[in-house]
């Protein structure tokens, strides 16, 4: 795998560190007009998620993380794994729900997502911005509301709660935005 | 093709104006401008630049020569020849440093005022600021010693070097790589810990002046006559922006030497390329440099702050990346 150096610290860039895939967000070169040059810098560790701060000397390397974004399709969960597909090629992933973790209330069977593969295993899962779920549980709707006002919440067929508007009913399809877990709109 | 200024046309504009505000400013004091080259037979010794070198080719010969990351030296070569307070704008280079803030080629203004000590030299760039931010005012101008900053952020003595202590803080403040990257070196503790913690609190929409550095970090400055600890040196800065730095400058060629040889031997420590010591500017030295105080202030940082720009780019004609 390359070695990348402080000055090559894009944001993007997929680099180990402690033994970890990460991913560098930001990199600010500090260089007093006297004094020692450093690369202060926010990375996201792929596999908890979580950002962090670190320092660097300028001209220090990390090496890279064979890490890739594959765009695959879901197949089916079976209690312990969920399934994936790669569209093109038909190679099989499976990923625990461990991995899979939140992104598990918005897949549903043959739709699209995202699947970070590090050293060719899965380390995340990302759904599509948008999806279209059925709404299988909710209140009725009280006549004459329209979009505005409190909404209630609607249980959908993968298993994600979202807020709908009263006017929305058992059995349509909604879009829903993942990043937020904001319904959108119906879908005729 | 990719042809196109980094800055838009209302920057090249305020660089104009910037220009003549300073060229006034100086008029009106009496300060002469001048021209020192750029391309310099020798070249600073710190241990924390790199330089460019270019070559010269002159057949049969062919000599390295620098392009000067300040013009410090050649400057103090003309007050050694008695020219009197003297200001200079023009381009410095350093070689690695881009960023937001930083960009390879930049320009400086330097100036220098004879008989002027370092308080004299601080009010004086108080009034210049003034000037370049009266459009936009800042807020009162604070002078703050680098001692009673330290202490109060961090509660650290940064004039006593104690690993230890300094160790603890960084731990406590979360600053994971301090330890691996500082080692026991007693400076790159203090840079680190001022470049993380201090200064990006530093003048808000305000000028503030941090001076009384600690003696290991004096550069070309005089070690204050009353305590050994520190040193004549200042640094500016606006909204966590370093801006400037300036001395009470050292004139004694002898610890000018010293200085020189120790860099050149840190330099060499850190494998960093080698440099002679500008034997021109001891030479000077020897004959007397008249007490003065001088200042090197970053022009397109000024740029940057009056007009809100995020990266130096916004500011350039062309960066680097466009030159």
């Amino acid at each position: 795998m390359a070695v990348y150096s402080t000055s090559e610290f894009k944001a993007g860039l997929k680099v180990m560190l402690d033994n970890d895939p990460c991913a560098i967000i930001e990199n600010e070169f500090v260089k007093p007009g006297k004094g020692q040059a450093f690369s202060r810098v926010k990375i996201r560790n792929l596999k908890t998620g979580r950002v962090i701060e670190r320092t660097f000397k300028s001209g220090e390397s990390l090496e890279g993380a064979d890490v890739m974004d594959v765009d695959m399709q879901y197949l089916y969960g079976d209690g312990e794994y969920r399934h994936f597909m790669k569209p093109d090629t038909f190679e099989q992933y499976q990923a625990d729900e461990k991995i899979v973790g939140d992104a598990a209330k918005w897949l549903k069977d043959q739709d699209s997502c995202t699947v970070t593969l590090w050293n060719d295993a899965p380390l995340a899962v990302t759904p599509a911005n948008f999806v279209e779920l059925t709404i299988v549980e909710t209140d009725p709707g009280v006549r004459g509301d329209t979009s505005g006002g409190g909404g209630k919440p609607a249980k959908l067929d993968t298993g994600a709660v979202v807020r709908v508007p009263l006017f929305v009913q058992i059995g349509e399809v909604i879009k829903v935005d993942t990043r937020t877990g904001e319904y959108i709109s119906r879908v005729k | 093709m990719d042809w196109q200024p980094s800055c838009s046309p209302e920057l090249l504009s305020l660089r104009a104006q910037t220009l003549q505000k300073i060229r006034r400013f100086f008029a009106e004091r009496n300060v002469l401008e001048v021209e020192t080259p750029l391309l310099c037979s020798a070249i600073g010794t710190d241990p924390n630049l790199d330089f460019f070198t270019t070559d010269y080719q002159l057949p049969p010969k062919q000599r390295t020569l620098f392009l000067q990351t300040s013009p410090e030296f050649a400057m103090k070569r003309l007050l050694a020849a008695g020219s009197g307070s003297i200001f200079q704008i023009c381009k410095a280079f350093r070689n690695g440093e881009s960023g937001r803030f930083h960009n390879p080629e930049f320009t400086l203004l330097e100036w220098y005022r004879v008989g002027f000590n370092l308080s004299q030299l601080m009010n004086e760039v108080d009034k210049l600021i003034a000037f370049l931010f009266d459009a936009c005012p800042l807020q009162a101008t604070q002078k703050v010693s680098y001692q009673s900053l330290f202490q109060q952020t961090t509660g650290l003595d940064p004039l006593v070097f104690s690993c230890q202590d300094y160790a603890k803080y960084a731990h406590d403040s979360d600053l994971i790589d301090a330890t691996t990257l500082c080692g026991h070196d007693h400076v790159v503790w203090l840079d680190f810990i001022f470049s993380h913690q201090i200064q990006p609190h530093l003048g808000k929409n305000a000028l503030c002046m941090v001076h009384g550095y600690p003696a290991c970090m004096s550069s070309l400055a005089r070690i204050n006559q009353g305590n050994p600890l520190i040193t004549d040196r200042v640094e500016l800065f606006i909204n966590g922006v370093e801006l400037g730095n300036g001395y009470y400058e050292l004139s004694d060629a002898k610890e000018q030497e010293r200085r020189f040889d120790k860099e050149i031997t840190i330099r060499q420590g850190n494998k960093r390329p080698n440099v002679v010591k500008d034997e021109r500017l001891l030479a000077a030295l020897e004959l007397g440099l008249p007490d003065c105080s001088g200042i090197a202030i970053g022009l397109d940082r000024i740029l940057m702050l009056l007009s809100n720009s995020a990266t130096i780019d916004d500011v350039l004609a062309f960066s680097i990346s466009k030159a």
